[in-house]
């Protein structure tokens, strides 16, 4: 399990790009969902009163 | 029509010779900034000399895009050219050409000047000059098709430079790459016939795309 | 035969119920190839003979590479199509691929300096991919730049659709000659991972990766598609209709 975290040595460089790639990806596809959910619930508001 | 949009540019700038000074100016000033942040050892500046040139020239040249089509625009010409019989196209390449002779033809003339600061020796120089008589037509071409797409926009000058500075990398290359292999005895002409050919291919194109562009800030 | 259909889905009244549709479906399907292309890449794949571990990070940045290409051709397309038949939902395609984009190029520039750092003993080295991809993401911040300039929304569509399309003349020009100029200065130093000779337990994690990244960004583009439409289209009669059953 160490053998594999430590990446023969270069983990401080694989398993930063592995994170960020779950972050550029996970962000992506996080705020468009959000910002759907957002647009609804202001269409929504708008039809209420 | 175009004879007398050519004319007209030309009498502007004649009025205006800040016009064709002050890109002229920043140019050396710009070129002069690199001994002075890299350094004054002459094998450094020789070999920094053609793309330090270069680089100085497209920044000079970056600062005269805008009045390209910004007076006029001001004074309501610009409509008027629109509506005109005349094709867009052709009125922009004679614009294009007014500054070129007016701001790109200085700069090229004046660049072995500057690249004697470099320590450049003569047939270098003459490569050099070569460049940039093809590569400033070229600039101001392109320059041209930025400039109608920002045009009235805030964010002026920058985001001006944003979008050209990407068309501007490979006539760079060419440009400085030819004195480049030339000084290193491999012959300036690969590098050369490029820019040559670029430039047909805008001479071509970047007017038409100009016009498209124009039309689209404008309607 | 699919001609009308395309016709209908190019109206945002029935492209977005549609793309609501295909969403989950295309999500899973990322997730899934995503999960075990990384796994076996990390963990099944073995050791390069020259790069150790190090090259595992090719799992991500090749997949990001090719995704940043993918997205500008897509772009460039749904501008050439909103600039020649005016298709509303072209230019929203094209707006939502910008962001999209820049971070595809801005991943492959990282993980190409962090897989670089070890490898060339630099956190950056001028060679004609990582130079190409660095002028690409000038390229899309510039597009981004561009419409959020310019307040008109038509004239900010027509306007980065235009600038779209120079880029694709300019991309091939671009790389071209960042190529030449790197014989220039800088001969061929980097191993090539995507040559010939990629070993075939290394293929199968890097296809699935690539798989996986564009499902993703077809899964992704939906989305941003169904938030521009409920923005743009916000009153119109079919999707007061939606509201209200």
């Amino acid at each position: 399990m160490s053998e594999f975290l430590a990446m023969g040595g270069y983990g401080a460089y694989v398993w930063p790009s592995y994170a960020l790639a779950a972050l550029v990806l996970g962000l992506n596809a996080w705020l468009p969902w959000r910002r759907h959910r957002r647009l609804l619930r202001a269409r929504q508001a708008r039809n209420e009163p | 029509m175009l004879g007398q949009v050519f004319r007209r540019e030309l009498l502007l700038a004649w009025r205006r010779p800040g016009d064709t000074l002050l890109p002229l100016t920043f140019f050396v000033i710009v070129g002069s900034l690199f001994p002075l942040g890299v350094g004054a050892e002459p094998q450094l500046l020789r070999s920094i000399g053609p793309g330090a040139v270069w680089i100085a020239a497209v920044l000079a040249t970056l600062l005269g895009l805008p009045r390209l089509f910004a007076a006029d625009q001001h004074s309501g010409a610009l409509e008027q050219l629109l509506l005109s019989p005349a094709p867009l196209a052709a009125l922009v390449a004679v614009k294009v050409l007014a500054q070129w002779l007016t701001g790109g033809l200085p700069l090229a003339l004046a660049a072995p000047l500057l690249a004697l600061g470099f320590g450049l020796d003569f047939a270098d120089l003459g490569v050099l000059l070569a460049g940039l008589l093809l590569g400033t037509p070229l600039l101001n071409l392109l320059g041209a098709i930025s400039a109608a797409l920002t045009l009235g926009l805030r964010g002026g000058g920058a985001l001006l430079g944003l979008l050209v500075l990407p068309l501007y990398v490979p006539v760079l290359i060419f440009g400085s790459g030819a004195v480049q292999a030339a000084a290193l005895g491999f012959g300036a002409g690969a590098n050369l016939s490029l820019l040559a050919a670029m430039l047909v291919l805008a001479l071509v194109f970047a007017p038409w795309a100009t016009a498209a562009a124009l039309r689209i800030s404008l309607d | 035969m699919f001609g009308p259909t395309l016709d209908r889905l190019a109206a945002p009244k029935f492209f977005y119920p549609f793309a609501g549709r295909l969403l989950p479906w295309l999500g899973t399907l990322a997730a899934a190839l995503l999960l075990l292309g990384a796994g076996w890449g990390l963990a099944l794949a073995p050791a390069d003979y020259q790069q150790g571990d190090s090259y595992r990070i090719m799992f991500i940045h090749v997949p990001a590479a090719w995704l940043s290409m993918l997205t500008y051709m897509v772009m460039a397309g749904g501008a050439f199509v909103f600039l020649v038949w005016r298709m509303k939902l072209a230019d929203m395609l094209a707006k939502c691929c910008a962001p999209l984009g820049a971070a595809f190029t801005a991943l492959t520039l990282i993980t190409g300096s962090l897989w670089g750092k070890p490898m060339w003993g630099t956190w950056w080295a001028w060679d004609a991919r990582l130079t190409s991809e660095l002028v690409l993401l000038f390229l899309y911040l510039g597009l981004i730049a561009l419409r959020g300039a310019i307040d008109e929304p038509q004239r900010a569509g027509r306007a980065t659709a235009l600038l779209a399309l120079v880029g694709v003349v300019n991309i091939p020009i671009i790389h071209f000659s960042v190529e030449w100029w790197n014989t220039l200065h800088q001969p061929a130093s980097l191993t090539r991972m995507d040559g010939p000779a990629i070993h075939p337990a290394m293929l199968t994690p890097l296809l699935l990766m690539i798989a996986g990244f564009t499902v993703y960004f077809a899964a992704v583009l939906l989305q941003r598609l169904r938030c521009e439409i409920l923005e743009r289209e916000r009153d119109a009669r079919w999707l007061v209709e939606l509201d209200a059953p």
